[in-house]
């Protein structure tokens, strides 16, 4: 059991980091996959240099591994700039996870970077490439 | 509580015929909850299918040699079983397509585009399976008729008081409705509804994918006028299945695939049909998996399906018992004694998906989404259940292992 739901899966579950929504947020996406009612959606303020990911939070209500996934996103994005996230493979986040995930599982592990993508996409223009515009797609990310 | 199985049907007797059983997942012996989903194949359905390709395999009806001739034999002979299987009058009734899917969608293209229009009405249910809902609600639409959906009950059983408002609106031409639910168990009276569908002068379509595995079928007791299954469900191998229809009705449709086998004559201006059942057989059929599928009905039939569905009531009865012990757990659909071996449920502040994980690091397995049911899902107000099905091969201690997992889950994310 331990080797799925690592302790570090379940305490970013119980207790996830950055939960809250931003005032007046400089990007903002939300997505739900239709097929099991996972919904995450993400705020983003960006510092003076309209770059730097100052602060980002997320709401949602799912299953462990999908919020689980966007908390743990949360804490690796902060801090770094718009254009290298837009860009963030999902290696990066997968390997943060650290479990082997069937394809079901891997569109629950991937909404909240989905919506992440598409909320910088849409307020910088950041580049969405076809991979995740189709993934914002049958994930219904607006 | 202690559970007595029927006499009739040994459950651990006939396990041994399922060579899948004798695995572990995950270090545990399988409890296999998904039967709904497919049902796993007895070694007597697979060596049918290996005899057949090492002794008798050819292309059928064409060959005018030995091995055509004996692979002929055994492709018609399967189609012969699943006629009796159903009670179908004629043999020539029963086509063979890939799945139930395949075959309403021959119904509604074949039957709805020509005889359908402005002023009709298609009527499904609430209940339908997406293979039973969407094929017609996209042939109303391209033909302009009306779509309408009888509404569910408190008890998730069909509201047939409906059935009359329903028909003010138009001319009902076609009623689709399932026999049994695939997410719910909910056993509908066909009888009851085919009998007011030909009332209103409408086609009573009958999707049984859920039920030929698990009860005795009889088109004729049943008055429906098409009525589709699948034989992975049933123990059989996938990629076939059988569309039965009236003969009446299947002579004067239009051909759903073309190409060879269904033709009489081909002229570059003009070709004419086959007879039915060649008619709605194109190309070469799946003919080792059609008799792979007469070899799961002989299996069903020598069980007994009143049996079956004997044994699968005990253990639905039982797993709502033992389900009705864990706070927070809903349940839906009708009680016990109205419903097939089915079990739809949510355990509270816990999603599906993690309620799946969790068993399945137990060995069990069960299904977790919406089951191809979204309007069912929408009534009920989530996006997604677990499901826990049953078959001729389930035990009670798999029932008790899925309680044990539900425990665990709650200890995981309690």
């Amino acid at each position: 059991m331990s080797d799925f739901y690592r302790e570090v899966i379940l305490d970013h579950y119980k207790n996830p980091r950055g939960h809250g929504a931003i005032e007046s947020p400089d990007a903002t996406a939300e997505g739900l996959n239709p097929l099991c009612g996972d919904e995450v959606s993400i705020s983003v303020a960006l510092g003076a240099d309209g770059e730097t990911i100052d602060e980002i939070k997320f709401e949602g209500r799912g299953c462990a591994i999908s919020q689980a996934a966007t908390s743990m996103l949360t804490e690796m994005v902060k801090g770094r700039s718009a254009t290298e996230v837009a860009t963030l493979p999902k290696e990066e986040l997968l390997e943060e996870i650290g479990i082997p995930l069937t394809p079901i599982r891997l569109k629950c592990a991937l909404l909240g970077l989905g919506v992440l993508k598409v909320a910088l996409h849409r307020a910088k223009g950041t580049p969405l490439p076809e991979e995740w515009a189709g993934l914002a797609n049958e994930l219904e990310i607006s | 509580m202690a559970l007595r199985t029927s006499p009739k049907l040994d459950a651990s007797k006939l396990r041994a015929d399922f060579p899948i059983f004798e695995q572990q997942i995950h270090s545990k012996p399988l409890a296999y909850l998904d039967s709904a989903a497919t049902a796993q194949k007895p070694r007597q359905v697979l060596e049918a299918l290996r005899t057949f390709y090492e002794t008798s395999y050819a292309n059928v009806h064409r060959g005018v040699y030995e091995l055509s001739e004996r692979a002929t034999a055994g492709y018609e002979g399967a189609r012969q079983k699943l006629a009796v299987f159903v009670n179908a009058p004629s043999e020539r009734e029963v086509i063979f397509t890939r799945n139930a899917t395949e075959g309403l969608n021959l119904v509604a293209y074949a039957w709805g585009l020509v005889n359908l229009g402005p002023g009709d009405l298609v009527v499904v249910t609430e209940l339908e399976h997406h293979s039973n809902f969407v094929p017609w609600q996209y042939i109303a639409k391209r033909t302009g008729a009306g779509f309408r959906m009888i509404p569910l009950d408190e008890q998730g059983e069909l509201d047939l008081g409906e059935l009359d408002v329903v028909a003010r609106d138009g001319n009902v031409k076609v009623l689709a409705c399932n026999l049994v639910s695939n997410s719910l168990g909910t056993i509908n009276p066909v009888e009851r509804i085919s009998a007011w569908a030909h009332e209103q002068g409408a086609i009573m379509v009958v999707d049984a994918a859920q039920a030929a595995p698990h009860k005795a079928i009889d088109v004729q007791a049943l008055g429906c006028d098409f009525l589709a299954f699948s034989s992975h469900k049933m123990c059989g191998p996938t990629s076939v299945g059988v569309l039965w229809g009236r003969r009446e009705l299947l002579e004067a449709m239009e051909p759903f695939n073309l190409g060879g086998h269904m033709i009489r004559a081909v002229r570059f201006e003009e070709t004419t049909w086959g007879e039915v059942p060649a008619k709605f057989e194109a190309g070469t059929q799946p003919i080792a998996e059609a008799v792979g599928f007469g070899a799961a009905a002989d299996y069903l039939s020598a069980i007994g399906l009143d049996a079956v569905e004997q044994h699968e009531h005990e253990l639905a009865a039982y797993a709502l018992d033992r389900l009705a012990e864990l706070a927070g757990v809903t349940v839906y659909g009708p009680p016990a004694d109205r419903r097939a071996g089915i079990v739809s449920f949510n355990v509270e502040g816990i999603h599906p998906h993690d309620v799946a994980q969790v068993l399945d690091l137990e060995g069990v397995a069960i299904r977790a989404g919406h089951h191809c049911c979204q309007p069912l899902m929408q009534k009920l107000g989530v996006a997604a259940t677990n499901r826990a099905s049953f078959y001729l091969y389930t035990l009670p201690d798999e029932i008790d292992r899925l309680i044990a997992g539900l425990h665990k889950a709650r200890k995981v994310f309690g």
